[in-house]
């Protein structure tokens, strides 16, 4: 077994463990801390991949950004309603055998496939192609992130207005 | 790793995902199983762009990250919002559009 394997089986465990966590969890503080884990372990995944960019942008961004902004309004809303949050689940069947049929189909595809391609080998510096092709063809999407972002930020302003 | 043990690797983050959707009461917890499922849809991006050996895949996961940040900020906003207008956070309690 070289290096790669066992840290995709490692990550990949990982990823699936904080996965099932997330979803079937009482408390939903501990939901939050194990997608943390989830996300981390995905940016292990992206670095199996030869992607560090990608993972660093997942740890910066997801797990940094996102777990902090769920933190902080699971914070303010246990204040507004005064009481602890601890989340119910509803149709547990139903919505087991809905993704369990999901991931039934989405597993026949990807064995029926044939993709079996070989991994090539890795050509030239992937974070350099990267920023070169992020700001060469791909500049209009770019810049539209930055208006997205910005309207985004205006918007989520808004909402959290202090009442009048 | 062959490409396969990625695909199959998102699948099951995908479906964890979509159970969490689809069983949780809270908004918040709705949140993070969309969160599952777009990471799992990320994980088949970048394994898609390093198997074909082409950057698209990873241009596109580097947007999908973006936009959830910002969705997250957004839906958050509207939880926040939503427990000062009806103090609450089950989806089940905000159906104002039912006919």
């Amino acid at each position: 077994m070289t290096l790669e394997v066992i840290a995709f089986w490692l990550f990949a465990v990982l990823l699936v463990g904080a996965g099932l966590a997330v979803v079937i969890g009482k408390n939903l503080f501990h939901s939050v801390l194990w997608l943390a884990l989830a996300l981390v372990s995905t940016a292990g995944i992206f670095l199996t991949l030869d992607a560090e960019f990608i993972a660093a942008v997942q740890v910066l961004l997801y797990a940094g950004g996102v777990v902090t902004v769920v933190v902080f309004a699971i914070v303010v809303t246990e204040r507004l309603v005064g009481e602890r949050i601890s989340q119910t689940s509803r149709h547990l069947a139903a919505g087991a055998i809905v993704s369990a049929g999901v991931l039934a189909l989405l597993l026949r595809g990807i064995t029926h496939a044939g993709m079996a391609l070989p991994r090539p080998p890795l050509e030239g510096d992937l974070t350099r192609r990267l920023g070169t092709s992020l700001l060469t063809r791909y500049v209009l999407p770019f810049e539209l992130l930055a208006v997205l972002l910005l309207v985004g930020l205006l918007a989520a302003s808004y909402f959290a207005r202090p009442e009048e | 790793m062959p490409l396969q043990a990625y695909l199959t690797l998102a699948a099951i983050v995908f479906c964890l995902g979509l159970f969490g959707t689809v069983t949780r009461r809270n908004t918040v917890g709705i949140l993070l199983g969309v969160e599952l499922m777009l990471n799992a849809v990320n994980i088949n991006f970048v394994a898609f762009s390093r198997f074909h050996g082409s950057d698209a895949g990873m241009v596109f996961t580097l947007f999908a990250i973006c936009i959830t940040v910002a969705e997250v900020a957004l839906g958050l906003a509207i939880v926040i919002l939503l427990f000062r207008t009806r103090k609450t956070a089950t989806a089940d309690h905000v159906d104002w559009l039912k006919g």
